[in-house]
């Protein structure tokens, strides 16, 4: 990989939204959202289907107008800015190629648009498509191309046009598995290269964490918290993005003492602990989240640290998925079904369903929530 | 078993014979057979009563007599113009029911191009002469209004014949359309604003080269319904009107001149034939795309 241009520190950011809020009728799309994205960085928009993240995206890119908020991109207001006249490209969804026209065509559309001559659009159009790596392909339909290169193409239409602001929304998604592992690559490769702000908008928390800088976790309307992909993995701000970010074991139950950052809690007669996040009263209802690689599995509690509180259940199956093997097993007390990793050594590869084994876990990697705020 | 596989294959052929029976009884008994038929009536000569002689006498009739040529040449044109009415006319309302209108709005607006054809088109011609003959019910309306001092006559000019023939062929450039416009993607026509395009540069660019097969067969159709149209233009041109089908249900009708009817028929189907063909030609589309899109 190339080394990526550095964000530059204290350029004022590519952009800048304060505020934005769309409603539809009585529903609320979009809630009061705020954020900006430094110049040259890879932000996501991670969340669930209807979460208001198309919304906010369309917003970006000026074909829904905000009820409320500004938009701000490269310095510039964009109320009343028609799309046309943004400095932002977008990626479509099912990237949107025009079929009518040859790649060279598609790639060369937008500088038309701006008046650039025949000659000189083709040679900037055949350049850009070299940049990303399909030299002598602008000859081609649309249709003769693979997943990926129309991708590809998609990314050189807009770039070709040198954007303030790249929009992806979703374009890995009509890919299949193994091509979209791939385009993942790319694509960070590309945005490496070209240094372009990109604003990503996904469903996917693997590709958010793996292609962004920061992620914004986004649900019914708002943003539940910002950060880089680490903080939001380990160092969740709400329930939901513990359970939407990776993989999470959900526990519920009633917290029965606090000690400070550590909470004692009760579910259905199991007693663990877990660092307290927000506020949470003696006796309140809360959720704790254990990630599956953060617990230890041991066949006797003598296996396991000595400081650690040891816990016990029984195997339900073992779930083998190469490095990410785990094995389902119900907890002894409340009866809970629990997913813990298991470790790449194969020693528990033998385990079969019945089998008792116990567990440990630090209470600091599980994180406890006030319950009933994770919508 | 391989008597078996005959008997059953020699079945599906009878079978497939049997289904396919009413369509080619229908275009060999009234289509393939009349003309037949008239192309020889058209290429005799009555020279005494009962008797006639193979000749081109009524081709040559049509190409020396000016008034033969000019009506036709002038049907042509009207023809020509009456479709690219048809089409600035039928374009936004297309756009508006395959892409604007939502469900039952858009529903209801293809209905409303449906009622005229619920009566007669004798019927709706007539209405026409209604709302325009000089006692009608427009030329009263712009005297009432202080438009016009006497009543004028709105009958009986090309640009009537027009407003009817564009009227009477609205449907039949509309359905294709809609056809052709919603399965155009919403997210091209975004891209292409996206990228920077402006309202008639992605009409160029985009919707239209989309919608092009589309356009070509409600072309065809509208064109040929209007050559082959007779009631309006005769109904809302009266004897200006001039047209060609006119002149030959003349030869037929009023002068019992068979020969001669059946070859001007057979000269508008060359003409039909050509039109369609040239515009299949300039537009650059293939017959068979566009005839999956009527």
């Amino acid at each position: 990989m190339t080394p990526r241009a550095p964000a530059v520190a204290g350029a004022p950011p590519d952009l800048d939204v304060q505020a934005v809020t769309k409603r539809f009728a009585a529903h609320t799309a979009v809630d009061a959202v705020s954020f900006s994205v430094a110049r040259g960085s890879f932000f996501s928009i991670l969340g669930p289907s209807g979460c208001g993240k198309t919304t906010l995206l369309r917003m970006i890119a000026g074909f829904i107008q905000p009820d409320g908020g500004d938009i701000v991109i490269g310095g510039r207001s964009m109320a009343r800015v028609p799309p046309n006249r943004r400095p932002v490209n977008m990626v479509f969804q099912h990237l949107a190629l025009f079929p009518m026209m040859s790649v060279a065509q598609n790639v060369a559309f937008g500088l038309a648009r701006r008046g650039v001559a025949r000659a000189e659009r083709l040679r900037r159009a055949e350049a850009m498509l070299e940049r990303v790596g399909l030299a002598g392909a602008g000859g081609k339909r649309t249709d003769e191309l693979s997943g990926g290169q129309r991708q590809r193409v998609a990314i050189a239409r807009s770039m070709v046009l040198e954007p303030t602001l790249l929009l992806l929304d979703e374009p890995l998604g009509a890919l299949d598995l193994k091509l979209r592992e791939h385009m993942k690559l790319e694509l960070k490769q590309l945005q490496n290269s070209f240094g372009t702000t990109f604003v990503y908008i996904t469903h996917d928390q693997s590709e958010a964490l793996v292609l962004s800088d920061h992620v914004g976790v986004m649900n019914h309307g708002h943003f539940e918290q910002l950060g880089t992909p680490q903080e939001l993995y380990y160092s969740p701000a709400t329930a939901f993005v513990a359970g939407f970010v990776g993989a999470n074991n959900r526990i519920t139950g009633k917290a029965v003492a606090l000690d400070g950052e550590r909470v004692e809690i009760d579910s259905g007669g199991w007693r663990l602990q877990a660092r307290r996040r927000g506020s949470i009263g003696a006796g309140a209802a809360v959720a704790a989240f254990l990630r599956p690689e953060a617990a230890t599995l041991g066949r006797t509690p003598a296996e396991l640290s000595a400081e650690r509180r040891p816990h016990s259940g029984e195997v339900i199956a073992l779930l083998f998925d190469g490095a990410n093997s785990v094995v389902l097993l119900r907890e002894a007390h409340s009866g809970l079904e629990l997913r813990i990793a298991l470790p790449q050594t194969g020693a528990f590869a033998d385990l079969e369903a019945g089998a008792r084994v116990c567990f440990d876990f630090d209470p600091e990697r599980a994180i406890c929530f006030a319950a009933g705020a994770d919508g | 078993m391989a008597d078996n596989a005959v008997t059953a294959a020699g079945y599906r052929r009878l079978l497939l014979a049997l289904l396919l029976a009413p369509a080619l009884l229908w275009l060999f008994g009234l289509i393939v057979l009349p003309h037949v038929d008239l192309a020889i009536i058209s290429l005799r000569e009555r020279v005494a009563p009962r008797q006639y002689v193979a000749s081109l006498a009524q081709y040559r009739t049509f190409f020396s007599e000016p008034l033969y040529w000019h009506v036709f040449v002038r049907t042509a044109l009207m023809s020509a113009l009456a479709t690219a009415l048809t089409l600035l006319v039928a374009f936004p309302i297309a756009w508006t029911i395959a892409k604007l209108a939502r469900g039952r709005t858009s529903a209801l607006l293809f209905v409303v191009c449906l009622i005229p054809f619920w009566v007669s088109e004798t019927v709706r011609t007539l209405g026409w002469m209604i709302l325009l003959r000089e006692s009608g019910v427009l030329p009263s309306v712009l005297v009432h209004l202080g438009l016009a001092a006497q009543p004028p006559e709105l009958l009986y000019h090309d640009a009537t014949i027009l407003v009817g023939l564009v009227y009477t062929s609205l449907l039949f450039m509309v359905v294709p359309l809609v056809g052709s416009l919603e399965s155009l993607d919403n997210s091209l026509i975004e891209a292409a604003y996206d990228l920077g395009g402006q309202g008639w540069s992605v009409l160029r660019e985009i919707v239209i080269p989309h919608a092009a097969p589309g356009i070509t067969a409600g072309c065809i159709v509208v064109f040929m319904l209007t050559l082959g149209n007779y009631l309006t233009p005769t109904l809302l041109g009266g004897k200006n009107s001039l047209w060609f089908t006119e002149q030959i249900y003349n030869q037929f009708i009023t002068r019992f001149n068979w020969e001669q009817g059946a070859a001007l028929g057979f000269l508008l189907l060359a003409l039909s034939t050509v039109m369609v063909w040239l515009g299949l030609t300039v537009s650059g589309q293939r017959f068979s795309d566009v005839m999956r899109r009527t």
